[in-house]
């Protein structure tokens, strides 16, 4: 996604150098408030590891290709979105300078497009609020696959619109768009997933080390407990089922809203001996019809249905996993 | 040659050169900066259809070559890296800009040209960059970047990046190495390897870091970097001053008189 000095015009590099310096500069002046010098060095050893990651690809499955990391999310998880962005630019500026990847006035486009977007949205927008009331490794792998995508999306956005912009390109917009976001989506999303891996690899090893994770969130006894969780769902579920049931709209759902505009009838009438032998078995069965109880419109029969139906997903999804690792576990016995 | 491998032969390559005894390499590196910077806004600014103006703006890069004793071979594969993305962006132009331009007499196709002077773009300022990069070293542009009053936490973060590449680059490959050896064939290293692969690695730099800082500390490390102070000689600044007149002429002038 570096672009190159040829692809924008001064006026576009010009602007972009202003946004990127106005970025630079809060971030220096946040990095000097926390008046961590011990947090330098770190900034420098991470910013050639970023640059030595970027050196390894990854594969990208089903492809049979392979990519590389942009490693601003990693950045922003392990030092902050400051620090992060600080660092980014020294990542970028280096690559330019000894690899030529990326150039010299394009600079403001390529921080702006991979250093701001990863550090300051994928931060501050998404690591910090997922991350707000403690960590999990399902948050790391929400807001690690999130940022990841939702950054390189937008970068890859802003290297189109600076391109055309610049008025370098006669690709209409719609063929710009439509070839550079698929592209960055599926390179966003592996690198999600890798983000994930190492992120919660530190997290289980170290986790003093991610940024933006509360000190009650490093406590493992401040986190959810198995027995908690399982009562707050089930508490939830009976509200949900028992009480808020009974305001449901009583306005038809979208598939009978459109049936009735194309049919006139939001229920279809069915003729034939399948239909009827179905119809009778579903009668049979139903013990609560239209979540009522037979021959009764009761506001009580609502509230039971809607507990008695959470209940039977509840007991059906326990068994399925039960089932599914019962069946892992001895396919994993005979790899074994 | 392995990737890995291939970037840290460069990098050791591209050291020898900054390191030779040349009247360029000597020369002040804030006045070399400044004019690779105004070399490629310049290119940059030329018309999509102005090839006579940038044929002409390619007299900059050949005397840097030349005088420089700088490889052109080296300067063209550096632009393996920018190439796809600049073709990509160029190679529709002939199929929607169908204007009729005329270069020495001959009615070509707008796209046509404009594509090539993209492609000319491209070429000239990476070998600008590679000018200023061959004859001046990551420390001396840290100094001139000093001089323009870019903030010490950056440059010293730019210099920190420099001195850790050549260490952090060794562990990568190592890392590759020994995956490749229990992996062959595969492109790549598997994303769900990368948990344990890279996390260690990443654990072990961080604690390097905190070496490193300890170290400086030690050596009287107070928040900044204190170089050599350059002195400035003539040549520093009649250097900078000739190609600033040469290249606006250049630009802004010389194609006006040429058929």
């Amino acid at each position: 996604m570096h672009m190159a000095d040829a692809l924008v015009a001064p006026a576009v590099a010009g602007t972009m150098y202003v946004l990127s310096t106005g970025a630079a500069g809060v971030s220096v002046k946040k990095v000097r408030e926390e008046s961590d010098e011990s947090k330098i060095p770190v900034m420098g050893v991470m910013g050639a590891f970023v640059f030595a990651t970027q050196m390894l690809n990854f594969t990208i499955p089903g492809t049979g290709s392979s990519g590389h990391l942009c490693g601003g999310m990693m950045l922003s998880a392990m030092l902050g979105p400051f620090a992060g962005f600080l660092t980014m630019i020294g990542v970028l500026l280096v690559q330019c300078l000894l690899f030529a990847d990326g150039g010299l006035m394009a600079l403001g486009c390529n921080v702006w497009n991979m250093a701001f977007y990863g550090c300051f949205v994928g931060a501050l927008l998404i690591w910090r609020p997922i991350m707000k009331k403690g960590a999990s490794k399902a948050k790391i792998a929400l807001a690690s696959i999130l940022g990841c995508v939702l950054t390189l999306q937008l970068g890859a956005f802003s290297v189109t619109m600076e391109t055309l912009v610049s008025g370098i390109t006669e690709l209409p917009f719609s063929t710009f768009v439509a070839t550079m976001q698929p592209i960055h989506l599926a390179i966003g999303f592996v690198e999600g997933l890798i983000t994930t891996a190492v992120l919660i690899f530190i997290y289980e090893a170290r986790p003093e080390l991610l940024w933006g994770i509360g000190e009650e969130a490093q406590k493992k006894d401040a986190k959810l407990s198995f027995k908690k969780t399982i009562i707050t769902v089930a508490v939830a579920a009976a509200l949900c089922g028992g009480v808020v049931s009974l305001f449901a709209s009583a306005f038809p759902d979208g598939l009978e809203w459109s049936m009735e505009q194309v049919a006139g009838t939001s229920e279809l009438e069915a003729q034939g001996q399948a239909y009827e032998t179905a119809e009778a078995i579903q009668e049979t069965t139903s013990l609560l019809p239209d979540y009522a109880f037979p021959d009764s419109e009761a506001a009580v029969g609502t509230s039971f249905s809607g507990i008695v139906g959470a209940l039977v997903v509840a007991l059906l999804s326990a068994a399925f996993c039960y089932v599914f690792k019962f069946f892992r576990k001895n396919t994993e016995t005979q790899t074994a | 040659m392995d990737s890995i491998e291939r970037k840290i032969w460069e990098l050791n390559r591209l050291q020898d050169i900054q390191q030779r005894s040349h009247w360029m390499n000597n020369l002040h590196p804030l006045g070399k900066l400044l004019i690779s910077v105004l070399y490629i806004f310049l290119v940059t600014s030329v018309g999509k259809y102005d090839v006579t103006t940038l044929i002409l703006m390619s007299l900059y890069i050949i005397f840097t070559f030349i005088m420089g004793e700088l490889s052109v071979k080296e300067g063209i594969y550096r632009m393996r890296l920018i190439l796809p993305l600049v073709l990509f962006v160029g190679v529709f132009n002939p199929f929607f800009d169908k204007t009729e331009v005329m270069i020495a007499g001959f009615a070509v196709r707008g796209g046509v040209v404009s594509m090539v002077t993209l492609i000319i773009k491209g070429l000239y300022t990476v070998f600008a960059v590679y000018a200023l990069i061959a004859t001046t070293s990551i420390d001396d542009i840290c100094y001139a970047l000093r001089s323009l009053h870019i903030p010490k936490i950056i440059v010293i973060v730019i210099m920190l990046i420099y001195r850790y590449i050549d260490v952090m680059a060794g562990e990568a490959d190592r890392i590759y190495t020994a995956y490749r050896l229990r992996a062959p064939g595969q492109k790549g290293i598997e994303y769900r390897s990368w948990g344990t692969l890279v996390g260690q690695w990443l654990l072990r730099s961080m604690d390097k870091a905190q070496i490193v800082y300890e170290s400086m500390l030690l050596r009287g490390f107070r928040g900044d970097f204190i170089p050599k102070k350059k002195t400035v000689k003539k040549i520093d600044v009649i250097y900078p001053l000739g190609w600033m007149v040469v290249l606006l002429v250049l630009r802004f002038f010389a194609g006006r008189f040429m058929i």
